[in-house]
């Protein structure tokens, strides 16, 4: 069966695609043909599609307005499998391939019958803005149920749930001069930057370059205006220095002239990237372009007049006629009634007379249009009503009528009797508006330009608008303002430009366009046909005049009210008519009412597109220690921190069962605390400090003293901000007299090093002074435990006699036959050795010490168990333990302050401010609760008394808990309002669900509390 | 994403190599114990935020790890010099609202359209400093 016979509307000869090729495609479950050049959009023109999709709101039926970036209608749902899913995809944008399938967004259950056209007419004649909220108001716990199914029936398409089996890449590029846009400013802006020498990307969002002058009529040279587009952008694709990004959208400008473009690689080929030589290429590509100078040549897009019935299908813009005529060689219907006030838009009537189809009138807003397009209409024989507008629509499913009168457009007033026109398609044109979206997103105000009826972009420094995009609409203006425009973007870039000859245009006489934006009814505006301005968001007339008379005076405000320019439109066809409306309706100026900003993107960009290759295990890099290979045999559990991989714990199989986290915990805490474990702690922040001044710089840095520190020894520091509040903590050790290695948080490793920078570079840049991180330099295997001395001294040549190499000294040596500094010094109470090697010697010494430690049942540790060591020796841990508003006298460290140190250290001053002297600040404590087998919650807010009304005063929260195996109970660790004067009192924690625990205040040191343990 | 300029490497940059670290030229007291608790805590807490030029501190962070100082204008967020640690801004709002007045141009309220204007202003200040 031949489906070529379907595509009824299709012209016999013309336009730029290849009859040859016949493609099939499904449409809501239904197969068609189209031929290789059409859009999906095209392509159900050409079959007699006439509804493409149900509104947003009323549910009504629409069909194709436009045939570009600004269709706010043919919104599809592309894919034939899950994974293939793409939603709101223009059909005006999709290029046909064979297979393709496409699904109306809305409707249900399809668009032909639809079930939410019901809950449009019970909303009655007028849905005012806002309706839904009204209506589904009560209960407001309802609202989500509501919202539910309001969305189900009223959604925007849907995202796939399978895994996009298509990849998409990030480009960085740099160029003298961005040309975004294709059309006539744009190619002729493109070749004089490339005949100058510059490096030029000229970008354009369509199939094929060459914009407007793919379907003129106009002449070039005397030849098809495409023909000249075909010339240049061949000589472009020949030069070294252009790089030609067809199908790619410019969909966002940020700061100094940072534009991403969005090229489509594949999207014509197929609904996934078709496989080449094995492998699928990227389906799209962002490139990050950051440009010299940029030049906006993004066009205009046509204006509908906004009349009754203006949404039912066979309504389409004027240009879109000809676009569909001339481009695709289809025609949209058989009788057409065109509406205008300007006289660009006759074209569209002359093309449809070429075409070999009926004309019924041409109906012009002007009282006495006379240009030489309206001439040749009337030598054609076509009947052209003056002073008159389609006032309304006839039909449902497809135009079958025009009701046209005269008007006085200035009064806002119907003067004449209406006369109905039997039609099948009405075009209109109520003038053209540059495409500003870009200009927009540098913040830049666009201005209002009388001449035109039309805003134009406000430019930054270095953005340039040429041809239709600053309202020269003419297209030999447009060629000479490509060449002016790009000529002084390159003398920005202190390039000359080499002059470039224009073709011959015929010149056209062209009478002026008057303004008419909303077409006047017999009946006021509420009272009267639906007359839409948003087809997209179903904003009304009605619905812009109710936002006023609520008194929504800004337009920003009118906007939100009536979600007019929402979506995925972005006001492209709506706003200025809205705009224009709004300012009637407050007796203002559209310049006085002023415009919304459009933000990026320009058209919807894929998420893929967005994300590149940073998803996945790309998405964020992943640290491994030197013995990570090591853990992943050995079965670890692993916790991130930072974008470290840590082991949590590691699960012993007992009985043929993995042990659970606490009992994992339990037995590595008993084995450090009774006979010997490991820790690979080599994620610590490792700096290295050195030059004359390390010592003075340390003072300065840390509220303890450093002055005496001797070389071979260790101590603990803590760091502070200038407000007071401890930042960090760790160990430094001084490894010579002008040379130190400090060590950090894991987590705060980075943020410490550009501190120290911070501090040098900005406040005392004299001080001689050198870091340098080697955190990934050293690998760090803590041995701890009372058998931690036997073992070690079994593979080191270090003295470990107790006398000779005491708690908080550290020597160098080789262990496991590698050179080594091993730190006496103990994050677990325990006796401990911290071992530095070099990283890619740590496995090499770790598996020497397991070879040696099984004697000593060497128990393998994570996380998880040291940070349960840690608190039952009541040791903090900055970031958890403290959170920015913590004072070392907080934490009861008054002990690892230098009160006396003669240089006001970083943190200092504070300690005396009115704030951190109170009495009733919270302070670090321990709880012990008085069930021994509960184990508080972290985050948990501590009450005084747990009977007061709610709410209850709140003293404080516990900031770690755990239960500790050696002591039999649960402990944690707590900030409590004056806590460190309530040693002995009861606190209690009430619960979510219902419980109050009940602990008691007691010192921090839970285990050993002489600290006699680290010191054997 | 700005486009800044490392007055050490010499180079434009992207942002993703820098770190913003607040208003610049906030030098900490000599002597802070001989502050008041108002003039610490206005040294600690209290920074700029004009609607327009502004100094601020930055830093190479992913780069050669200096600091330096930007002059910006917020409104635009044109940055109109970086400058290093040390040096003293050649363009300030004052310099710019009196080069301005002498040139005739208008500066309107910081909005965008002020950006060309202020153009040769930042030219003529830079000449009349040097």
């Amino acid at each position: 069966m031949t489906r070529n016979a379907q595509q009824s509307n299709r012209l016999a000869q013309g336009g730029r695609i290849d009859r040859a090729r016949t493609l099939s495609f499904t449409f809501n479950g239904k197969r068609y043909s189209g031929h290789a050049g059409d859009t999906l959009a095209s392509a159900l023109l050409a079959n007699g599609v006439d509804i493409v999709n149900r509104s947003f709101k009323y549910s009504r039926p629409r069909g194709i307005v436009a045939a570009g970036a600004e269709e706010p209608n043919a919104l599809v749902q592309l894919g034939s499998t899950e994974a293939a899913q793409v939603p709101n995809v223009r059909a005006t944008q999709q290029a046909l391939f064979d297979g393709l399938t496409a699904q109306s967004t809305n409707g249900w259950p399809n668009v032909q019958r639809d079930v939410m056209s019901l809950v449009g007419k019970l909303g009655g004649r007028f849905m005012p803005p806002g309706f839904y909220y009204k209506t589904f108001m009560a209960p407001a716990s309802m609202w989500m149920t509501y919202e539910k199914y309001i969305r189900k029936g009223a959604g925007l398409g849907r995202s796939p749930m399978e895994r996009d089996p298509d990849s998409y890449d990030h480009l960085h590029q740099h160029c003298d001069l961005l040309v975004v846009g294709a059309g006539p400013a744009g190619l002729s802006a493109a070749l004089t930057a490339a005949r100058s020498g510059a490096r030029v990307i000229l970008c354009d969002e369509q199939e094929e370059m060459g914009g407007s002058l793919l379907d003129s009529r106009e002449l070039l040279d005397h030849q098809p205006a495409a023909q000249w587009a075909e010339r240049v952008v061949a000589e472009l694709a020949a030069l070294d220095n252009v790089t030609l990004l067809p199908r790619t959208t410019a969909n966002g400008y940020h700061d100094h002239h940072f534009v991403t473009l969005h090229e489509r690689r594949t999207e014509h080929l197929g609904e996934t990237a078709p496989l080449v030589d094995g492998y699928r290429p990227a389906r799209s590509r962002m490139h990050r372009v950051r440009a010299g100078q940029v030049l906006l040549a993004t066009g205009a897009h046509e204006r509908p007049l906004v009349y009754g019935n203006n949404d039912v299908p066979g309504n389409l813009l004027a240009g879109a006629v000809s676009t569909y005529i001339r481009r695709y060689g289809v025609v949209p219907g058989n009788k057409l009634v065109l509406s205008t006030s300007n006289d660009h838009a006759y074209r569209a009537a002359l093309d449809w007379n070429d075409a070999g189809r009926e004309v019924v009138a041409i109906v012009d807003a002007r009282k006495s249009p006379d240009g030489e397009l309206v001439e040749q209409a009337r030598a054609l024989g076509i009947r052209v009503i003056a002073g008159s507008a389609v006032l309304e629509a006839k039909g449902s499913n497809r135009v079958n009528g025009a009701r046209v009168a005269t008007i006085d457009a200035e009064a806002f007033k119907v003067t004449g009797q209406a006369e109905t026109l039997e039609c099948d398609t009405i075009a209109s044109s109520g003038g053209y508006s540059p495409v500003i979206h870009l200009a927009s997103h540098t913040g830049a105000r666009p201005t209002w330009n009388d001449e035109i009826l039309g805003f134009v972009p406000g430019l930054v420094k270095g953005v340039h608008a040429a041809g239709s995009a600053r309202g020269l609409h003419d297209l030999a203006e447009g060629l000479a303002d490509g060449i002016t425009m790009a000529s002084r973007a390159l003398d920005s870039l202190g390039r000359s430009a080499k002059a470039i000859e224009l073709p011959q245009v015929d010149a056209r006489r062209e009478g002026a366009a008057c303004a008419l934006y909303h077409v006047p009814h017999e009946k006021p505006t509420l009272r009267g046909p639906k007359q839409f301005v948003d087809l997209q968001n179903d904003v009304t007339a009605a619905a812009i005049e109710v936002a006023t008379r609520e008194g929504f005076e800004s337009i920003e405000h009118v906007k939100r009210y009536t979600a007019m320019g929402f979506g995925t439109d972005q006001g492209k066809l709506g706003n200025i008519n809205g705009m224009a409306i709004a300012a009637r309706c407050l007796g203002k100026s559209i310049p006085e009412v002023g415009t919304t900003v459009f933000r990026p993107n320009y058209t919807p960009v894929t998420f893929g597109a967005i994300a590149g290759r940073h998803c996945r295990e790309l998405f964020d890099p992943e640290r491994y220690t030197a013995l990570h290979q090591w853990h992943v045999e050995h079965g670890a559990e692993f916790e991130d921190v930072g974008q470290w991989k840590r082991p949590w714990y590691f699960p012993k199989r007992v009985n043929g069962k993995l042990e659970t986290l606490d009992e994992a915990v339990a037995r590595e805490c008993l084995a450090v605390r009774q006979g010997v474990g490991v820790l690979d702690a080599s994620t610590l922040g490792k700096i290295d400090i050195q030059g004359p001044d390390a010592r003075e710089f340390l003072g300065r840095v840390y509220t303890n003293k450093w002055a005496k520190l001797a070389p071979g020894r260790v101590r603990y520091g803590l760091m502070c901000k200038d407000d007071g509040m401890l930042m960090d903590d760790g160990t430094t050790s001084c490894l010579g007299e002008n040379h130190f290695l400090m060590t950090t948080t894991t987590g705060g490793a980075a943020g410490v090093m550009e501190w120290l920078e911070l501090w040098h570079q900005t406040e005392w840049p004299e001080l001689q002074v050198y870091f340098t991180s080697v955190t990934d330099h050293w690998a760090t295997i803590t041995v701890t435990g009372p058998e931690a001395r036997k073992l070690l001294a079994e593979i080191t040549d270090i003295d470990l006699d107790k006398e000779q190499f005491t708690f908080m000294d550290w020597r160098e040596g080789k262990v496991a036959e590698v050179p080594a500094r091993v730190f006496r010094i103990s994050f677990t109470g325990e006796l401990a050795y911290e071992i530095n090697v070099q990283a890619n010697y740590a496995m090499h010494v770790w598996q020497t010490l397991f070879a040696h430690g099984e004697k000593y049942d060497l128990t393998p540790y994570g996380t998880e168990t040291m940070h349960v060591l840690r608190a039952e020796k009541g040791l903090i841990i900055a970031g958890q333990d403290t959170d920015g508003s913590v004072t070392p006298e907080d934490l009861g460290m008054q002990w690892a302050v230098g009160y006396d140190k003669p240089f006001a250290w970083i943190g200092k001053r504070a300690l005396s401010r009115p704030d951190t002297r109170r009495v009733d600040r919270k302070q670090l404590v321990g709880l012990k609760p008085r069930d021994p087998k509960v184990v508080l919650e972290e985050g948990a807010q501590i009450v005084l008394d747990p009977d007061h009304a709610i709410p209850m005063p709140m003293v404080g929260h516990v900031t770690s808990s755990y239960y500790s195996a050696i002591l039999g109970h649960g402990i944690a660790l707590a900030v409590v309002k004056g806590g460190h004067n309530r040693m002995g009192e009861t606190v209690y924690l009430p619960m979510v669900d219902g419980q109050v625990h009940e602990a008691e205040i007691v010192s921090n040191v839970f285990y050993d509390p002489k600290g006699e343990r680290q010191h054997v | 994403m700005f486009h800044i300029h490392c007055p050490y490497c010499e180079e434009l940059r992207e942002e993703e190599e820098f770190h913003p670290k607040g208003q610049a030229h906030i030098a900490r007291p000599a002597d802070p114990e001989a502050c008041s608790d108002e003039a610490w805590g206005d040294y600690l807490f209290f920074r700029d935020n004009p609607r327009g030029i502004h100094h601020e501190l930055w830093v190479h962070a992913i780069g050669c790890r200096k600091f330096f100082n930007i002059t910006r204008n917020t409104v635009t967020y044109e940055i109109l010099e970086t400058y290093k640690m040390g040096e003293q801004p050649a363009i300030t709002a004052e310099s710019l609202a009196s080069t301005e007045k002498l040139a005739g141009v208008q500066v309107a309220g910081g909005g965008q359209q002020t950006v060309g204007a202020s153009d040769s202003a930042v030219k003529d200040s830079r000449g009349a400093k040097v």
